[in-house]
Order: structure tokens, then C-alpha cells, then sequence
């Protein structure tokens, strides 16, 4: 079982900081929902207000973080041109996704939708956790702010979920691998 | 009335801090959702004029190995603090209209995330 490195910074990116916004939107949404809607009754503790906005400020560092390994370390081996004239195009993913007439949407459509729509969800959720950072439980007073954030977060949601999607769909199609491979596990006959 | 007495019973715990933020203003909030509005809606409009202007597209190519995309997204994160930095500014200690702050940054964002779909893009 062996891994490259273009591989492993791929998983980095989609399944590790990619996934774990995911989850963590959710229970930003459920949290924003719940607990600061206008007139709420139920008491929000100095705690909890605490780790919410704590929680929006480590999904905000996870957002940057995701699309600027994306932009920045996976994207230019994704687009790397190869030489001219060379057929084996395995390491070359959207050059090998646009010689094929079946496979050349996942390009045009996923590759150009993923990597404009995937900004859209830093920029998101940093509005989103500097004013839950200033208006914290007075949010329930604002009850037009607090649904702007709540749309915010649930678009930052929906575009993490296209590009995640689109990301998973291409590195099936022509997974972005090549550099050194390191060796996970040395297998045996079984 | 039950209301503001379960307000002030929470507060209670935190007195300084949340008596001062019940006072703020909302012009910073408003500044910025409509901030992150028109940054979501500069990326969508950044992306499109660069796909139809080759010469842009060159120009945003700020660095080589990723193409364009680097030069589109860095412009409508600039485009996206300054918006934010000059709302602040101006309405820091003030009370805006906050119904029409946040229409204008859904309908921005919405336009923003529909120009970001290439057959969107292509059809304009």
C-alpha cells in the first residue's frame, strides 16, 4: 500500500480540511438556528456563546486553508500542460479529462464551477464569525442579521458540498498523483 | 417583559462586555454582510469578464502555476476587504437601514454564485 505525494496532499485537502468544514457547518447552522433566533428563550451561557464563536473562527482558518491548498498546491499539477505530442497523459489530469469526449464536462462544468465557487465559502464564513464575534448573544436582536448570516453559512455549506463534490468526481476520473511515493504498508501474499 | 428579564439574567454573568454590545450599533454588522455580498458577486463577475477577455486573463495570471484563477480570486478578495474596510468606516457608529443592507447582500450573492456556473458564464 503506497501513497505519492500529490495523492496525499490531495486527501489532505478534500477529505481532511475539505470534510471537516462540512461537518463543522452543520453545527454552526444547527447552533445559529437554534439558539440565537429572535425572542429565544432559552438562555445562552457566556460558555457556549464562547465556543461558538471560537467554533467560527477554527471553520473560517479551515475555509482558507482549503482553498488555498487547492489553488495554490493541488490546482497547478491538476492544469500542468504536458509536452507536445505525448499520448501517456496520466500525469497531466486536465489534459487527460479533455482528450475524451466523455469525460470533458468534468472539466468545462465541475473543474470551472469548483474553482470559483469554492472562494465563495472563506469569504462566507469570515463575515459570519467576525459579527457572531461582535454581536455574540445580541445577535437575537437582530433578527435580519442573524438570517444574513444564517444564508451565509448555509451558501458557504452548499459551495464547500459543489466543490467537494466536483472534487471527489475528478480525482476519480484523473486523480491528480505523481512525486515521491511513500510506502504505507508492506504487503504479503494473502 | 419575561423576555428582557431572561436577557438581564444572562447578562448578569457577564456584565462589562455584554451591556456595551447591547448598545452597538448594527452599521459593522451591516458593513459586513454587505461586504461579503459584493465580495461573493465580485468573484462571480472577475470570473466571467476574465473568461471572456483573454487580454484580463493574462493580466490576473499573478502567478504562473495557477493560472488565472490566482489573479481572479486575490481580485475579488481585495475588492471584498476594501468594500468591508470602507463600510466600517462609515457606518461604524451608526444605525442603517439593515432590511435593505442585507437584501442587497443576498441578491449579490445570489448573482454571485449563479455567475460562478460556466454555463451561466458562457451564455452572457
Amino acid at each position: 500500500m503506497e501513497m505519492t505525494t500529490r495523492g496525499l496532499w490531495t486527501l489532505v485537502h478534500g477529505m481532511g480540511f475539505g470534510a471537516l468544514y462540512l461537518l463543522a457547518c452543520s453545527f454552526a447552522i444547527v447552533e445559529l438556528y437554534r439558539r440565537y433566533k429572535p425572542y429565544s428563550l432559552q438562555p445562552i451561557s457566556v460558555e457556549d456563546e464562547t465556543f461558538l464563536g471560537r467554533w467560527l473562527v477554527v471553520m473560517a482558518v479551515v475555509a482558507w486553508i482549503t482553498v488555498l491548498t487547492g489553488a495554490y498546491v493541488i490546482y497547478p499539477w491538476y492544469r500542468a500542460v504536458p509536452p507536445a505530442g505525448m499520448a501517456a497523459l496520466n500525469a497531466f489530469p486536465q489534459a487527460l479529462l479533455k482528450s475524451n469526449q466523455n469525460t470533458i464536462e468534468w472539466h468545462a462544468i465541475g473543474m470551472e464551477w469548483k474553482e470559483h465557487i469554492a472562494w465563495i465559502t472563506p469569504i462566507s464564513i469570515t463575515m459570519a464569525a467576525a459579527v457572531f464575534l461582535r454581536y455574540r448573544r445580541c445577535l437575537t436582536n437582530y433578527p435580519q442579521l442573524r438570517a444574513a448570516v444564517l444564508i451565509f453559512v448555509f451558501t458557504s455549506f452548499a459551495s464547500a458540498g459543489v466543490a467537494g463534490f466536483f472534487g471527489a468526481e475528478l480525482n476519480k476520473h484523473a486523480p491528480v498523483e505523481g512525486g515521491e511515493t511513500t510506502k504505507l504498508m508492506h504487503g504479503g501474499e494473502r | 417583559m419575561a423576555i428582557n428579564a431572561m436577557a438581564s439574567k444572562t447578562m448578569a454573568s457577564k456584565p462589562e462586555s455584554s451591556v456595551s454590545v447591547m448598545m452597538m450599533p448594527n452599521g459593522p454588522g451591516a458593513a459586513a454582510v454587505l461586504a461579503a455580498g459584493i465580495g461573493c458577486f465580485a468573484m462571480g463577475v472577475v470570473a466571467v469578464v476574465a473568461d471572456k477577455v483573454p487580454a484580463l486573463a493574462r493580466t490576473l495570471n499573478f502567478y504562473k502555476p495557477t493560472g488565472p484563477l490566482s489573479g481572479v480570486s486575490s481580485t475579488a478578495i481585495v475588492v471584498w476587504l476594501a468594500a468591508w474596510a470602507v463600510l466600517h468606516y462609515y457606518w461604524q457608529r451608526r444605525n442603517v437601514d439593515l432590511g435593505r443592507a442585507v437584501t442587497a447582500a443576498l441578491v449579490l450573492l445570489g448573482v454571485g454564485v449563479l455567475l460562478t456556473f460556466p454555463p451561466i458564464g458562457d451564455f452572457l
